[in-house]
C-alpha cells in the first residue's frame, strides 16, 4: 500500500485539523452528548405525562393523598416527607461524587475511593427507597371500585376521612372462585380476584348509612368531589362494576389508569437510571482502588461517570416536582 | 485537558458545600410549600396555572441550573460546548413541551364539551 498524505498543506489553519475548539477530551464530550439525547428521553416521557395530565385536568389525582406513606409511621398521614429524604439522599450522594471529582483532579487516591464509596452507598439506598415507594404504591391502602367507564369511586365516611374496602365490605356465603388455568379447556388462568366482590362491597356500603362515595373530579377548592348520601347509593348501585385495591398497570385505586402507568414507567426508568449508575460507579470504583487512574496519571473517567451520576440526580429533580409537587 | 489541568487544579470544595447547601434549601421551601400549600398561591391563577405551580417550576429550574452548572461543572467549560448543550436542550423541550400541553388542553375540552358521555 502506498504511503498515505500526511501533509495538506493546511497545518496551523483554522481546518487543518488538531484544533480543539471546545477544549474536551473525547470521553468527555461523548458523555455529553449521550446525556443531551438521553434529557431528550426523559422530556418525552414527562411531556406524555403532561399531555395526559392536561387531558383529564380536573380528574388527576392529588399526589398529597397518594404518596403519604412514611417508615414505621404507618396510618400516619406524612405527605411529601419521604420522598424529600428521597430528594435529599440523591443530591447529598451527587456531592460526595463532585467531592470525588474534586479529589481526584488532586491525585488523592484515598479521597477518591472514600467519597465514591459514599456515592455507591447513597445510590443503594435510594434504589432501596423507591421499591418500598412501589411497594406501598401496588398495594395501596384503602381501595376503591370502579366503574363501566374506567373511572374510580373511593370511599369517605362522615368525617371526610377514607374509609378502606376492608371495613365496609360484608363477606357473603357465594363467593366467586378464581379461575385457575388447570380448571378450563384452554388452560388459561385469569388475573388473581381482589379480596372483595362488588357485590360485597355493595351490600356493606347499603348497611351503613354513614358511608359517602367521592368521585375522582376534582371541584372549584382544589379537592375530590363528594356525592351526597343518595347519590352515593344511585351511583354505587348503577354504575360500579369491580374492585380495584393498589395499582397495576390496567386500574389503580388512585384515579385515571394512566397516572399508575406514568408512574411506574417514568419513575422506573429512572430507577433504572439509577441502577445503573451505581454499576458504574462500583466498576470505577474498583479501579480507583486497584489503582488505574493512579497510573494513568488523571482522573478524568471518574469525572466521565461522575457526568452521568449529576444528571440522573437532575433528571430526579424534575421527577420530583411534576409527580410529588405540581 | 484533562492532562494539563491536572497538575494546577484548585480545590473547590467550598463551592461544592455551598451548593449543596442551596440545594437543600431549595427543596426544603418546595416541601414545606407543598405540606402548607398557601390559599393565596393556589387560588391566584397566571397563564392557566396557579402561582404555586409555577414558583415549583421556578424553583426546579433554578436547581437543574445548580446542579448543571457546578455539579455538572458546565461553569469551567468552553462557552461553545456549554451553548451546544444548554441551548439545545432548552428549544427542543420547551418546544414539545407547547406542543403536547396545547394538545392535551384541547382534548380535555373536546372531553368536556363532546356529546359523548365518558362519565358512566
Amino acid at each position: 500500500m502506498e504511503a498515505t498524505v500526511v501533509r495538506t498543506g493546511t497545518e496551523g489553519k483554522t481546518w487543518g485539523g488538531g484544533n480543539e475548539p471546545l477544549k474536551a477530551s473525547y470521553g468527555k464530550l461523548m458523555m455529553w452528548f449521550f446525556i443531551t439525547s438521553d434529557a431528550l428521553t426523559f422530556s418525552g416521557f414527562l411531556a406524555a405525562y403532561g399531555f395526559s395530565r392536561f387531558k383529564f385536568i380536573d380528574s388527576w389525582p392529588i399526589a398529597d393523598e397518594v404518596f403519604n406513606h412514611f417508615p414505621f409511621l404507618h396510618g400516619v398521614d406524612a405527605p411529601m416527607y419521604y420522598v424529600a429524604l428521597m430528594t435529599f439522599i440523591l443530591i447529598f450522594s451527587s456531592v460526595t461524587m463532585v467531592l470525588a471529582v474534586d479529589a481526584g483532579h488532586q491525585l488523592k487516591k484515598g479521597k477518591v475511593t472514600f467519597y465514591m464509596f459514599l456515592t455507591i452507598i447513597g445510590g443503594i439506598i435510594f434504589l432501596g427507597s423507591q421499591a418500598w415507594e412501589w411497594k406501598n404504591f401496588i398495594n395501596g391502602t384503602y381501595g376503591a371500585v370502579y366503574t363501566e367507564g374506567g373511572n374510580i369511586l373511593q370511599f369517605i365516611d362522615g368525617d371526610g376521612h377514607r374509609v378502606a374496602l376492608s371495613d365496609i365490605a360484608v363477606p357473603e356465603a357465594s363467593v366467586r372462585v378464581e379461575h385457575e388455568a388447570r380448571n378450563g379447556i384452554w388452560f388459561e388462568s385469569e388475573r388473581s380476584l381482589p379480596s372483595y366482590s362488588i357485590e360485597e362491597v355493595k351490600a356493606g356500603f347499603g348497611e351503613n348509612s354513614d358511608l359517602l362515595i367521592r368521585t375522582q373530579m376534582v371541584n372549584e377548592e382544589g379537592e375530590k368531589t363528594i356525592l351526597s348520601r343518595e347519590e352515593s347509593v344511585a351511583k354505587l348501585n348503577s354504575e360500579a362494576v369491580g374492585v380495584i385495591e393498589g395499582a397495576n398497570l390496567t386500574r389503580n385505586e388512585y384515579g385515571p389508569p394512566l397516572f399508575a402507568d406514568f408512574f411506574f414507567f417514568i419513575t422506573g426508568f429512572h430507577g433504572f437510571h439509577v441502577f445503573s449508575g451505581v454499576l458504574i460507579n462500583i466498576i470505577i470504583f474498583f479501579n480507583v482502588i486497584l489503582g488505574t487512574y493512579e497510573r494513568r496519571g488523571n482522573y478524568e473517567m471518574v469525572e466521565k461517570v461522575g457526568l452521568y451520576w449529576h444528571f440522573v440526580d437532575l433528571v430526579w429533580v424534575f421527577v420530583f416536582t411534576f409527580f410529588y409537587l405540581v | 485537558m484533562a492532562h494539563d489541568t491536572a497538575h494546577h487544579h484548585e480545590s473547590n470544595t467550598k463551592r461544592i458545600w455551598t451548593v449543596f447547601v442551596i440545594l437543600s434549601v431549595i427543596t426544603l421551601v418546595e416541601v414545606i410549600l407543598g405540606i402548607i400549600k398557601p390559599d393565596f398561591l393556589t387560588e391566584t391563577s397566571f397563564l392557566s396555572m396557579s402561582l404555586l405551580n409555577w414558583i415549583f417550576i421556578i424553583l426546579t429550574i433554578y436547581k437543574a441550573y445548580y446542579i448543571a452548572w457546578a455539579f455538572m461543572h458546565l461553569e469551567g467549560e468552553t462557552k461553545g460546548l456549554r451553548r451546544a448543550i444548554v441551548w439545545t436542550s432548552i428549544f427542543l423541550i420547551s418546544y414539545l413541551i407547547f406542543i403536547l400541553l396545547t394538545e392535551g388542553g384541547y382534548i380535555y375540552e373536546v372531553y368536556k364539551t363532546n356529546h359523548v358521555a365518558w362519565d358512566f
